[in-house]
């Protein structure tokens, strides 16, 4: 194909350009995509590596441990803060058979036409409206955020930082806009009457939960939601309800990525979720305020353990450029933001040498604009040497140079002015990474039969074999490239190492090699002790017992304490203090001065009578010798006293008080007439033996 | 007694020069390192000598922070670390440490260049200065070493402007640096939770004014500047490259584009450019307004406003010059006036403070026949006027952020001293908290008491708040325990778990006390006769009658027996643990006074 201007006129162009099922079939094959129509993912086969795919970090509701006992501070009547940490959600795709308008087939696979809708966090398990805390990892994980914040009873809190928030923001934007460019009528729901789900062929009929499967917010929705989240900085501690700090540290994925510290003064648990210890544009991931968790939760890994991004890296330019040179396009399906700014910093640095300078890029997505600038003012949340870029002042990344220079060039969508600029051959990224919706179904449309074009697959998230079912057959050729920078097994292992958690919890499917790799030893965490799985909807107590919690010793309390050494180095003190609980901060007072008459001296009526206000008095220890202790009494006025030796200690015997004294290694019993002041004095003298604690 | 320590080596009682030194737990901390605009001999950079006479400063201070990119807060900077000696962290936040250093070459230039100064740093000692600064984030808590941390704050006064927390334990002090509590055209307001500090320091440039409302100085900066350019007289505006000038730009851009204006605005050269660069790359610390809309349009993207040349100066016809520096004490700014003041119809605005000693303060103060080098006289004939545009908070502003961080105590630097007296005795009026303000070189000592952090264990707490919960539990409790020392942790727990701890056993003290009663009934009806006797005036006690025949008070043990010798008496046995000394005390003088009589 000769490079040239050309415009799209045989593109179908959203609502206008939708076509009917009446046409002909070989059309009506890729018509449901045009559509924005939904199909269902064939499970079969690869179930299995594709479960890690699945973000399960997504529903993690942590039930925070150290909140269990502030109940009558806290002004929310909560027993306990529930924290839901990271929150992602993740297309489905339906698919199937008999309800004949709903199912549509295409080579040999059955898939349901559909609105597209989203399969959200587990919501059932828990009362939302209970949660306390959201805490947002990536912006990623944020996109069922509108679901929960809108319609559940959500109240609480949800925290995360800036970049989060706005690239979040934008990628909703892009999923909004691109639904709502093919509106459909009715979502297909016939399919998921369970009688009829059992019926259906295997991917159809082992999807889950497709009841609670939803159609897509608005972007009223969006905006509301992202109105309820306070934004954080790396390092920076969080109080929440004076009981438990959160603190969010760099988790060097994306822009402004996040793991959380959740710790109170004595327990401390860390959240990893979608890390990575690459060098790539966001800053690296802080490893050190990890150190001396109680528990580590890890989650988020790497999709495709067995690739290096690097390596992908290398093969993405190169297949690029073959099919440039032959005159081919390529075509890019990717998210507006995160891979891509790296991919066009590789593309800025390879486009030279590669001879590839007079090929435009065209970045096409209603948010490309937005995506773009926005990647250049965020320095502080970037690597060092984008960070040093800003101080001379430069953009930090070189993408502001290519376009400059009109080598790249981003549009809102196909409409207007892209169709006048465009040329070919040429380079697209576009969304939706899906294929189901998007401009990067016209870019199919278009160049799917020739094999001169080459569609190139990097991000992760969707098997790139079932994203192009519904197009096939396809001349184009297809070359998998998924980069994915989240930390693969080895460099888990050696996080591990370093950080030294006590315990380990992560997601069953760590916990084992990917079964159509059960020899793969390799790929499964390995750490001691042996990581404490859960599952999707399962509720796991963490491993640890607290026992202590941070009180404060007012100064005046604290001079008055008197220590004793007990054994070298140890000393103790008793303490007799008031309590002062406020906000779930405990405070020690000295007791009020003995002005009233609490004691049970002067006491004179029943009515007024004994504990009111209980002076727990001290337990005591050590032992008494008898020698010493019959010289006391004898000092102390005291005569006439025998001792009597007994099977266990010795009986001490004032006969003239008719008293007895049965002393014992462990215990003192004072036996007397009721005369308070001789028991008094008695007391008095066997104390001086004793140490109260 | 532990105490916090503050002494100003610079902004005590003066603006210009900040630098104050504070100690805080056995913690050194220098906040800023400026220089004075209003000299140029020794007296413009603080007294470093006070710190050590001999020693490092590297072992004496443990950080040094720095608030903002003004000069008068960073100017003395390289001179401090390079060739007094510094090796230490220097902490500020990012476009602190973007914009710092060119104004330092800046500075240099002006200094070395152009004054002919010897022994002045040079270029490499800024760049090896810049070296040793640890960039901070908003809100991010730095930990400087195991004790002491700092947290930045927005502080709104220029880009990346910063008030800072220095916390040690449950002491700290805050730092205000300049700020402004009211959002500008570019920047937002200042902003601290309540976080309670043992001392709040903070700046008091405007401890006296309140100034009336943005707009309407707003409104009358326009209209002066209009007015004149109107009439074809020229307008010059002193600035400094970053900060206020962004926002005049701005206000200036947007009046000239709806008034469809032509005359031309110019901006001297050299900054400009770069200067607008860097808020645009770190748009996240301007306001809201611009933060939201810059994707569409970029507001430090001027359309009105050009480069000036200085050739432009000459030019005949209205125009608009912001010039550098500020305060009419050196550069371009100085050489516009010059050429522009014998002319009545031009204007110069002054839209910030000026620091005594410069031609800037010099015109504001009425001075109409300046003395300039090589004894010429410059008669000022062209208009002088002054529009506070400088960010910093005003009297309300002021008090505003005390109310907002609740401290115990305020200290006041960077401004006048009297008017900081007016302030400080408003500020212990108001919120009844002392109020320092210490000359340079003056130490304010503050005694503190720290609380001391203790670990309680669980058990014994919540044993305790269960209790505390209890409705008829409004009286005080007191809570017992033994609190165990061990290296440097403290762990107050039970009295049980102490010993058990320590692996000692509880050694018990029993008493038995005999009550003789004369009674002739049998032992089983006496023991019955206590119980009732007992439960009807013991209530809200658990009082039991043992099937054995004894009856027990909550723990305290009674049993009736009979006499070995006199058939007519009985004894009454009672028994108790020296851990319930009062009730046991307490019950064998109750009965003591004998039982009543059986109701027949």
């Amino acid at each position: 194909m000769v490079p040239g201007k050309t415009t799209l006129p045989m593109m179908p162009l959203g609502r206008g350009a939708r076509r009917k099922n009446s046409q002909l079939p070989r059309r009506s094959r890729r018509q449901p995509a045009e559509t924005g129509r939904r199909f269902l993912d064939l499970r079969s086969g690869e179930v299995d590596i594709k479960h890690p795919k699945v973000r399960h970090e997504t529903v993690l509701p942590v039930r925070a441990p150290n909140l269990t006992m502030q109940y009558p501070q806290v002004q929310i009547n909560h027993h306990y803060a529930r924290l839901w940490t990271g929150h992602d959600f993740y297309p489905q795709f339906p698919s199937f058979a008999t309800c004949s308008k709903e199912l549509k087939e295409c080579s040999g696979h059955v898939f349901v036409d559909s609105v597209p809708e989203f399969c959200l966090p587990e919501t059932e398990l828990i009362d939302l409206s209970t949660v306390d805390v959201i805490l947002i990892s990536n912006y990623h994980c944020m996109m069922a955020l509108p679901y929960i914040t809108e319609h559940t009873g959500f109240t609480g809190t949800v925290y995360a930082t800036e970049p989060t928030v706005q690239i979040g923001r934008l990628l909703m934007e892009e999923l909004v806009n691109f639904i709502e460019r093919v509106p459909k009528a009715q979502s297909a729901s016939l399919w998921k009457n369970k009688d009829i789900q059992r019926l259906l062929p295997s991917p159809l009929k082992d999807a889950v939960e497709v009841s609670t499967w939803r159609r897509c917010y608005t972007m009223q929705e969006v905006n509301s939601a992202l109105s309820k989240i306070q934004l954080v900085g790396y390092s920076q501690k969080i109080e929440l309800f004076g009981a438990v700090q959160v603190t969010p540290l760099s988790s060097g994925y994306a822009l402004g990525s996040s793991n959380w510290i959740i710790q109170s003064h004595y327990e401390k648990v860390s959240y990893v979720s979608g890390s990575s210890l690459l060098t790539t544009h966001p800053q690296p991931m802080d490893q050190t305020s990890l150190k001396n968790s109680d528990v580590l939760v890890l989650t988020g890994l790497t999709q495709i353990p067995t690739a290096n991004p690097d390596g992908m890296v290398g093969e993405f330019c190169s297949n690029l450029a073959l099919t440039v040179r032959n005159g081919g396009n390529v075509l890019v399906p990717c998210y507006p933001s995160g891979v891509i700014y790296d991919l066009l910093e590789c593309l800025y640095q390879y486009i030279d040498s590669a001879g590839l300078s007079s090929i435009p890029f065209y970045f096409i997505s209603p948010v490309a604009n937005s995506s773009l600038e926005f990647s250049q003012i965020f320095a502080e949340w970037l690597c060092h040497n984008k960070q040093s870029k800003v101080y001379l002042p430069e953009p930090p990344f070189p993408h502001a140079e290519l376009i400059q220079t009109n080598k790249l060039k981003h549009y809102p969508s196909i409409h207007g002015d892209f169709s006048n600029d465009f040329r070919q051959p040429c380079v697209v990224f576009t969304g939706h990474p899906s294929l189901r919706f998007g401009d990067v179904v016209h870019f199919m449309e278009l160049w799917g039969k020739s094999s001169l074009n080459t569609v190139i697959f990097t991000e992760p998230d969707f098997s790139y074999l079932e994203a192009l079912a519904p197009y096939q057959p396809l001349a184009m050729k297809c070359i998998y490239c998924p980069i994915d920078t989240r930390l693969n097994f080895i460099q888990v292992s050696k996080l591990l190492k370093e950080v030294q958690p006590l315990h380990v919890v992560c997601p069953e499917q760590y916990t084992q090699p990917p079964p159509a790799q059960s020899h793969r030893m390799d790929l499964m965490i390995d750490c001691q002790p042996p990581p404490m799985s859960y599952r999707r909807a399962e509720v796991l107590a963490l491993p640890f017992k607290r026992r202590y919690e941070k009180i404060e010793i007012m100064p005046e309390l604290a001079d008055s304490l008197v220590p004793m050494e007990i054994k070298p180095g140890i000393s103790l003190a008793t303490v007799s203090a008031v309590l002062h609980t406020k906000d779930n901060k405990h405070v020690l007072q000295p007791p009020p001065r003995p002005a009233q008459p609490t004691s049970g001296k002067k006491r004179k009526r029943v009515s007024d009578d004994v504990p009111d206000c209980q002076v727990l008095k001290p337990l005591l220890s050590g032992s008494i010798p008898v020698e010493q202790f019959v010289q006391t009494l004898e000092k102390h006025g005291f005569s006439d006293i025998k001792v009597e030796d007994t099977a266990k200690g010795h009986i001490v015997l004032l006969q003239e008080a008719e008293t007895l004294i049965q002393i014992e290694e462990d215990s003192t019993h004072i036996i007397c007439d009721n005369d308070e002041m001789l028991r008094v004095r008695l007391r008095d003298l066997v104390l001086k033996f004793l140490q109260k604690f | 007694m532990p105490e916090i320590r503050v002494t100003p080596l610079g902004a005590g009682q003066d603006v210009g020069r900040s630098c104050i030194l504070v100690s805080i737990a056995g913690k050194n901390v220098m906040l800023d390192c400026g220089m004075h605009m209003g000299f140029n001999d020794d007296r413009r950079f603080p007294d470093f000598s006070y710190i050590t006479q001999n020693g490092r400063l590297t072992d004496f201070l443990d950080c040094v922070i720095i608030s903002h990119f003004h000069l008068d807060h960073c100017g003395a900077l390289p001179y401090f670390s390079e060739m007094v000696g510094y090796d230490g962290p220097i902490y500020m936040t990012h476009p602190t440490q973007a914009i710092c250093p060119i104004l330092l070459e800046d500075y240099r230039k002006i200094a070395v260049d152009k004054k002919g100064e010897a022994n002045f740093f040079t270029s490499q000692m800024i760049k090896d200065c810049m070296k040793k600064v640890v960039a901070v984030h908003l809100h991010q808590t730095v930990q400087v070493d195991d004790e002491l941390e700092i947290k930045a704050y927005y502080a709104g006064h220029v880009l990346g402007a910063a008030m800072f927390q220095i916390k040690v334990g449950s002491e700290s002090v805050v730092y205000t640096g300049d700020y402004n509590m009211t959002p500008d055209r570019h920047l937002g307001a200042a902003w601290v939770d309540k976080c309670r500090p043992s001392l709040l320091i903070s700046e008091s440039t405007y401890a006296t004014t309140i100034r009336d409302s943005k707009r309407c100085r707003e409104r009358d900066f326009l209209k002066k500047v209009h007015e004149t350019v109107e009439r074809g007289g020229k307008v010059l505006i002193p600035v400094f490259a970053l900060g206020r000038a962004q926002e005049l730009c701005i206000l200036l851009e947007t009046f000239w584009e709806r008034m469809n204006l032509k005359v031309p605005i110019y901006f001297s050269t050299g900054l400009t450019e770069k200067a607008n660069h860097y808020y645009k790359l770190f748009i996240t610390w301007t306001n809201q307004k611009i933060r939201k809309t810059f994707v569409q349009r970029n507001m430090f993207e001027f359309k009105h406003i050009k480069a000036f040349d200085r050739a432009f100066a000459d030019n005949p016809g209205p125009m608009v010059v912001f010039a550098t520096p500020g305060m009419l004490h050196a550069g371009q700014s100085l050489q516009i006036f010059r050429k522009w003041a014998g002319n009545e119809k031009n204007m110069v605005i002054m839209p910030g403070y000026c620091v005594q000693g410069t031609v800037g303060h010099k015109i504001l103060s009425g001075q109409r026949k300046l003395e300039m080098e090589g004894r010429q006289v410059l008669e000022v004939k062209m208009q002088v006027e002054y529009m506070s545009f400088s960010a910093h908070a005003d009297a309300k502003g002021i008090m505003q952020l005390v109310g907002q961080a609740e401290p115990d105590s305020v200290l006041l630097v960077h401004g006048e001293a009297k008017k900081m007296e007016f302030l400080r005795q408003k500020i212990e009026q108001e919120f009844r908290v002392s109020c320092y303000m210490p000359a340079n070189g003056e130490t304010v000592t503050l005694p503190t008491s720290p609380s001391i952090p203790v670990g309680i264990s669980l058990g014994l707490l919540k044993r305790e708040m269960a209790q505390g919960l209890l409705p008829e539990a409004k009286k005080l409790r007191l809570l017992h325990g033994t609190l165990i020392m061990k290296d440097s942790s403290f762990r107050l727990v039970s009295s049980e778990q102490a010993l058990k701890e320590l692996g000692l056993a509880e050694h018990q003290l029993r008493f038995t006390c005999r009550v003789h009663l004369q009674d002739t009934r049998k032992e089983q009806e006496m023991a019955l006769r206590v119980y009732s006797h007992l439960k009807s005036t013991l209530q809200g006690h658990c009082v039991q009658h043992l099937p054995d025949g004894s009856v027990t008070v909550e723990s305290i043990l009674i049993q009736a027996a009979a006499h070995s010798e006199d058939p007519g008496t009985k004894v009454l046995l009672v028994s108790w643990t020296y851990q319930d000394e009062e009730l046991g005390s307490f019950l064998t003088a109750l009965l003591k006074k004998g039982l009543p009589q059986t109701p027949s």
